[in-house]
């Protein structure tokens, strides 16, 4: 299990890492952590021709707080969003999410926005940033340009970021007076892919709710403050519109019940921690 | 046998381990790590992406062009090279080390390359095509038995190789003298406990000798070292094997390295340099070995009091595609021990082999011990249940009595000690059973789904290398009957008279070289660490014999014994050398402390170290008779292991000890997960030779049961492939996840062996999964129970019909997968084209290659059969392949057929579907259905991905196909109509 | 930095437990391959090669990393730890290492390398997790022999009365 050749370029900077993406053309690819992409390399399910290594580009490995924003460098590990001192304050809904994110050592290396590029429909950061409706900022030697979270998956390990293109930084949005935020999931193991994910945000007048792992993209419903039955048919139409599919660890009905019974649990959750 | 005399300083104690220190500082070699020749070449195997199919050529080329390889093999060569292995069975099923004609499973060998290094060898084994030709294959055990199924041997004719019928007592009054006969059929899993390190083999052919020099991480039984020899056609002894010190882990899967001993041994005589391989986590699951899934229809004679009178027994096992040495093993280590841990005189078992396209099973950790006791456990518990009893006193009602032993159960177990209900009461007593009730009806009154499970089971070790005799018709048997277990281990004291010991256990990181230093030391009246003990084994030089190994709990009341006598023939000749200086006669001798002495008078004794000396440094003084040089080896086989006798029966093991638990479990309303909220298990393994490892051995077999209960199965797909291909799909339990069991002890001494031990090792592997499964049962009430009770398969039991979507909206379409990996969709599309464009596009060679996504080549074949070269995947994950695709049923312009598949180093698939044209404003609605297979590599290792795959590159093909013929550019994304639409305003 | 060509071996050099190492690497080669095979070290233990096992994880200037996930060339000037680290110069075992052997934290010792590595830099900053905590940070790792239990029970006992 050994990756095929492929050529290796370590950047110290964005701008160098475009044109080299540019220049690698279709099958270049960036590797910051390679915790998604190394085990694809290894099973030659992937074969790039070139790894554009952005791992020690430190003008990509920052956490920064701005309009009503957390902003995350390319090369941001999981593990520094972690130790961020504001994070439970500013991002209630992530600092509950990331413990779920892998294993403390696929956090020491694996970087926020690699998991936002790798877009499995399983993964918590994208979850995370469609429920919020962060954005995401992607380069290229044509230029810059910002992608709302919900344009930017487009499937199963698929985005909108073209060949050509990295993704430069992540912006999740802060908390909000009077919100809650809450997040759960459901995994055979600890730190396994989720059967399902499920983010929660509750304001004084509606509720939020972002499901990962049903659909082939985190897929995100906002109604008003539902209580009761009306709660429980509105995460039932929720449940049948995702549709969700079969495969040897749940069926596609497993993870529709996932979401109408864990939906309720962590709205409920969401509603308690209202500031 | 009488318990010898001997000064149990450190036996019986929690002695550290001697192994640890070099192991803790990352200084171990294991067999990656053992030192090669300069030159010494690599090995990657190719292996089939299809469970069946006929090998129609193979094109090694290109491979072997790739500058650093050396040499490909095929199966070819392989055979023109050596023989078929031999097996148990008078049976025409062939298997050499790569595939002959045709493939049965997925991730057989097909092709070897070697290479100046893995990388390059990876590199070439997609460069090797492979033309097959795909048949339909029998996965399913029990449709493998029908008689339209496929056949897994031709020669055989049959996918049932084998069938046994056996009766002890009188079944059939039995039952006929029941109040109730209770009857269930339960399934086992197919699960192994997947040892991290890999299996590694190095070989080096010496021409001028015409002998192999292997190393590798092989577990024995040596059994199967004639079985490699004579496939290889030289005598034993030019297989020279050897094994490392250090393994990473075995539970039995390291058995099944050989197959590939003698690849690596072909390969490196064909390239004239030493070849090593080193197998991959991919290759390991898929291909290394599995326990024998089982299904079993049972039935048991009942009294209204709880009283089993008789079992009948239908046992099913499937052993994959092969039949490995010594397969069938696991459906006939257990057979002494049927009736498990309960007195019950009358029984009859079919005993049948089913062979299947799936990886060949062999012995893993429980070696079909869990699979029996899944059975029995379940229908004890299904009596209690019909009978209103509570579980554990249907247990207790029929377990072997007190002060019985030995005693000789109805297939001829021969128990050597015990006090079953004195374990029982001492577990429900030290486990608090009465407040685990209390807590289950709090639990249950408060709403929850609480339950609480038993089982008692016999653990046997040692096996018998007779136990496989009675697939043997009895007259045929007995013209070469076989029984015994030969252990085998050398104490020797150098001129020095520092001691060192060998034996023949090949360990994988149990602690043997600890318990031999313990035995050793207090023979000899010496401490642990001042015993060498070196296990690595060498064939050319280490004694042993054909029971050498590690498994079956071989070792505690095996390998202790044979190493117990050397030490004693050690003692012995050191008493009487020192006997005359010390003028006290040899027997009278003690040994203490480093010295040799007379218990009357301390003061006269000669030091150890002297004593041994002398036989080495002045032989000429040595006593009448006296070989110099102390090294003495010890050789033991048990008289009571026995071959099967002419009623059947056959004492199994050597040692059979017993298990009982009980637990406490949640489920989990909302997620259905099993949630072990106590739980406790009582061992009485005889002897405890070091509590400390005892209680390891107990946590580590818990731990895979744990696995097996609620994680661990090998899925298969009905066409045969494989999906289980990572650690991500195959869920070995984390430390989250295994709780801490509370462990109990009582020690009945085994009568049978001179230090009274049994096996510890494996009793979990069979009480654990069927305890929580009883569990399970009992919180929500039901009886069928499939293992690993995953929270997908709680939840289809607990949470009832499902709810419906709300107001009779009509819910989305949702691809319903069948079975397996067979994946399904259907979808419409709109073209802004007649119905006769479309159609002429479809069937237009130029036309169709700019349709289908990553096309670089198509060609028409035949009439509309087109062969394509293609690049396929999703986000970064990418594969080419070789695709043959026809239309048939073709009603022009209406609907046609498309049907064919791929080919590539990612896998194989075989796909149809069906495609509807119908006129519409302005355009042609497209509307589409298509059922792929899937196998191979991207199956096994990308089955969280496939779904979504499969569904984007048929949403493109179609969205090109809308694009080619409206005449515009192909474009990813949305079709350009909806952008239109979009901006006129006409479209959200 | 210039572009690496695939096909070509580049040396690579690391402070490895302390020493200067240099070997020579294609682009491709993993970390475990190199430090096994071009360098030698018995420690870095290759069990899956997909990142689940845990079995090679080293620590890279300061990072716990999977061997198996990086690439040796990523390694090149960085300081990189092993278990053959943790005992003294003169093969003293260290009080972490020792509560492995007393509590029977390991058996045949595959994953223990890579578990040891993991604790050593988890440790630093979580010098007395709860037993909770620890399964966690353990949820990394797998282990096939043990049942966990004696190495749950070695940290623990370690994290009580270490005097280091």
């Amino acid at each position: 299990m050994k990756p095929k050749a492929f050529d290796y370029l370590k950047v110290s900077s964005a701008e160098e890492a475009v044109v080299a993406l540019a220049q690698g053309g279709e099958d270049a690819r960036i590797i910051a952590g390679g915790l998604s992409l190394m085990p694809m390399l290894n099973f030659r399910l992937a074969e790039p021709s070139i790894l554009i290594d952005i791992s020690k580009v430190d003008s990509l490995n920052y956490i920064r707080e701005a309009d009503g924003h957390v902003e995350i460098g390319a090369a941001t590990r999981q593990a520094d969003l972690m130790r961020w001192d504001g994070l439970a304050d500013k991002l209630p809904l992530v600092n509950a999410a990331l413990p779920y994110v892998g294993h403390y050592q696929t956090r020491a290396k694996g970087t926020v926005c690699g998991s936002l590029s790798h877009a499995d429909p399983s993964s918590e950061l994208p979850l995370c940033l469609a429920v919020l409706e962060g954005e995401v900022d992607l380069q290229s030697t044509n230029g810059k340009r910002t992608i709302p979270a919900d344009q930017f998956q487009t499937g199963m390990l698929s985005t909108a970021k073209q060949a050509g293109e990295m993704i430069t930084a992540a912006r999740y949005p802060t908390a909000k007076d009077g919100c809650g935020y809450a997040f759960t999931e459901m995994a055979q193991r600890r730190g396994d892919f989720a059967i399902v994910a499920l983010a929660a945000i509750a304001s004084a007048k509606s509720i939020k709710l972002g499901i990962g792992g049903v659909a082939d993209r985190p897929t995100v419903r906002e109604w008003d403050l539902l209580e009761g039955d009306a709660l429980n048919n509105a995460l039932n139409e929720f449940a049948w519109d995702l549709g969700g599919y079969d495969d040897i660890h749940a069926t596609a009905r497993y993870r529709r019940e996932l979401v109408r019974r864990l939906g309720r649990r962590v709205i409920e959750e969401a509603k308690t921690c209202r500031s | 046998m009488a318990d010898v005399a001997l000064g149990k300083k450190f036996l019986g104690q929690p002695v550290e381990r001697v192994e640890d220190e070099i192991l803790l500082m990352g200084k171990a070699q294991y067999s990656d790590h053992l030192p090669t020749r300069a030159g010494t070449q690599h090995a990657a195997i190719l292996r089939s992406p299809h469970a069946h199919a006929k090998i129609i050529s193979i094109d090694t080329t290109r491979a072997e062009n790739i500058p650093g390889v050396t040499a490909v093999m095929t199966g070819d060569d392989v055979k023109e090279m050596s023989e078929a292995f031999l097996i148990v069975l008078r049976q025409p099923i062939n298997q050499w080390a790569l595939a002959v004609e045709k493939v049965r499973y997925v991730g057989e060998p097909v092709a070897i390359v070697v290479a100046r290094n893995r990388y390059i060898a990876e590199d070439a084994l997609a460069e090797i095509d492979v033309t097959y030709e795909a048949m339909k294959p029998a996965v399913d055990q029990e449709e493998a038995i029908l008689d339209d199924a496929p056949i897994v041997h031709e020669a055989v004719g049959s996918n049932v190789v084998s069938t046994r019928d056996f009766t002890y007592g009188d079944p059939d009054d039995a039952f006929a003298a029941a109040d109730k006969v209770v009857k269930m059929k339960i399934r086992y899993p197919r699960n192994s406990q997947t040892p991290l390190e890999g299996f590694v083999v190095t070989a080096d052919y010496h021409q001028g000798e015409n002998l192999y020099d292997v190393a590798s991480n092989y577990q024995g039984p040596f059994t199967s070292h004639p079985v490699m020899s004579m496939a290889l056609r030289v005598k034993n002894s030019q297989l020279r094997m050897r094994t490392p010190q250090w393994s990473g882990g075995g539970f039995g899967i390291k058995v099944q390295i050989f197959p590939y001993v003698v690849l690596i041994c072909l390969a490196s005589k064909k390239v004239g340099k030493p070849v090593k391989w080193v197998e991959d986590k991919l290759e390991h699951l898929s291909a290394a070995a599995a326990a024998p899934n089982r299904l079993i229809k049972m039935e048991a004679a009942v009294k209204n009091d709880g009283t089993v009178t008789g079992f009948r027994f239908d046992q099913q096992d499937d052993y994959g595609a092969f039949l490995r040495a010594p397969m069938p093993g696991p459906l006939y280590r257990m057979h002494g021990i049927l009736t498990g841990a309960y007195d019950i005189k009358n029984l009859s078992v079919t005993n049948r082999v089913v062979m299947t396209n799936k990886c060949p099973s062999a012995m893993v950790r429980g070696f079909g011990g869990p699979q029996m006791y899944y059975g029995i456990e379940r229908i004890m518990h299904k009596v209690a249940t019909e009978l209103g009893m509570d579980p554990l006193d249907v247990i207790r009602k029929n377990l072997v009595p007190a002060g019985v032993f030995p005693y000789r159960a109805a297939a001829g177990a021969l128990i050597d000690s015990g006090d079953y209900p004195g374990a029982v009461e001492r577990a429900v007593k030290e486990g608090a059973l009465e407040d685990l009730k209390k807590r289950r009806d709090e639990m249950r009154a408060a709403g929850k789904k609480y339950g609480i499970g038993y089982a008692a089971i016999v653990e046997p070790a040692q096996s018998n290398m007779g136990y496989l005799s009675n697939i043997l018709p009895r007259d045929e048997r007995q013209r070469n009957p076989k029984g015994g277990a030969v252990a085998n281990a050398t104490v020797n004291v150098d001129p020095l008279g520092t001691v060192s010991v060998t034996a023949d256990s090949i360990p994988q990181g149990q602690g043997h070289m600890t318990i031999l230093s313990q035995i050793v030391a207090d023979v000899l009246g010496l401490t642990p660490d001042q015993i060498k003990v070196n296990l690595d084994f060498d064939t050319a030089k280490d004694a042993w014999s054909i029971a050498t190994g590690n498994y079956s709990s071989r070792f505690s009341s095996a390998t202790t014994v044979a190493c117990l006598k050397a030490a004693e023939k050690v003692k012995a000749k050191l008493a009487r050398i020192a006997s005359q200086t010390l003028n006290v006669p040899a027997d009278q001798l003690e040994f203490v402390d480093g010295k040799i002495r007379d218990p009357s008078n301390p003061e006269n004794g000669i030091n150890f170290y002297r004593a041994a000396g002398s036989a080495h440094w002045t032989p000429g003084n040595l006593p009448d008779e006296m070989e110099p040089c102390v090294r003495e080896t010890g050789s033991w086989s048990p008289p009571e292991l026995e071959s099967p006798n002419e009623k059947d029966q056959i004492n199994t093991s050597l040692t059979y000890g017993f298990v009982f638990d009980f637990c406490g479990i949640e489920v989990d309303e909302d997620t259905g997960e099993v949630k072990i909220d106590k739980y406790v298990t009582m061992h009485d393994s005889g002897t405890l030779l070091n509590p400390l490892l005892a209680d390891g051995q107990v946590h580590g077999a818990f731990a895979w049961a744990i696995g097996c209960a609620l994680y661990e199965e090998f899925v298969y797909g009905d066409d045969g492939s494989f999906l289980t291909g990572t650690f991500a799909d195959y869920l070995v339990p984390t430390a989250w996840e295994v709780p801490e069991p509370q462990i109990v002890h009582m020690e009945s001494p085994s009568m049978l062996t001179p230090l009274g031990a049994k096996g510890i090792a494996e009793g979990n592997c069979m009480s654990t999964p069927v305890c929580l499964a009883n569990a399970v049962a009992d919180a929500l009430d039901v009886e069928d129970i499939t293992l690993p009770m995953t929270p997908t398969r709680i939840s289809a039991m607990i949470h009832g019909e499902e709810k419906p979507p709300n107001n009779d909206k009509p819910a989305v379409t949702i691809p319903v997968k069948g079975e397996g990996n067979v994946l399904r969709g259907t979808g419409e599309t709109f073209v802004p084209a007649e119905p006769l464009e479309v159609w002429n596009t479809l069937l237009d060679p130029k036309a169709l290659a700019a349709v289908i996504p990553g096309c670089h080549a198509l060609d028409l074949i035949g009439d509309n059969s087109y062969e394509a070269d293609v690049s396929l995947g999703v986000g970064p994950v990418r594969g080419r392949f070789k695709a043959n695709v026809g239309l048939t049923e073709m009603v022009e312009p209406k609907k046609a057929t498309l049907s064919g598949g791929l080919i590539g180093p990612l896998g194989a698939s075989q796909g149809s579907g069906h495609v509807f044209l119908e006129a519409a404003d302005d355009g042609t609605k497209v509307s589409y259905d298509y059922a792929i297979e899937l196998t191979g590599t991207v199956a096994s290792v990308g089955g969280r991905l496939l779904e979504g795959a499969a569904k984007a590159l048929v949403k493109q093909f179609f969205q090109r196909l809308g694009a080619q013929v409206g005449g515009r550019p192909v474009s990813g994304g949305e079709p350009w109509w909806r952008n239109l639409l979009r901006s006129l305003g006409l479209l959200k | 930095m210039s572009k690496l060509n695939k096909d070509a071996r580049y040396p690579v050099t690391m402070t490895l437990n302390g020493e200067e190492v240099t070997g020579h690497a294609e682009p491709r080669m993993l970390l475990s391959d190199f430090l096994t095979h071009e360098i030698g070290i018995t420690s870095c233990h290759v069990g899956c090669e997909h990142g689940v096992c845990g079995a090679c994880t080293v620590i890279v200037d300061g990072t716990v990393m999977r061997g198996c996930l990086t690439l040796a060339v990523q390694a090149d000037g960085t300081t990189v730890e092993t278990a053959e680290s943790l005992a003294s110069k003169d093969g003293k075992l260290s009080e972490l290492q020792l509560a492995f052997k007393k509590h029977h934290g390991l058996q045949c010792g595959y994953c223990t390398t890579g578990i040891l590595m993991s604790l050593t830099a988890y440790l630093e900053e979580n010098p007395k997790p709860t037993e909770e905590e620890l399964r966690d940070m353990l949820s990394g790792h797998l282990c096939r022999c043990t049942g966990y239990v004696g190495i749950v029970k070695a940290v623990l006992d370690y994290c009580e009365n270490s005097t280091e």
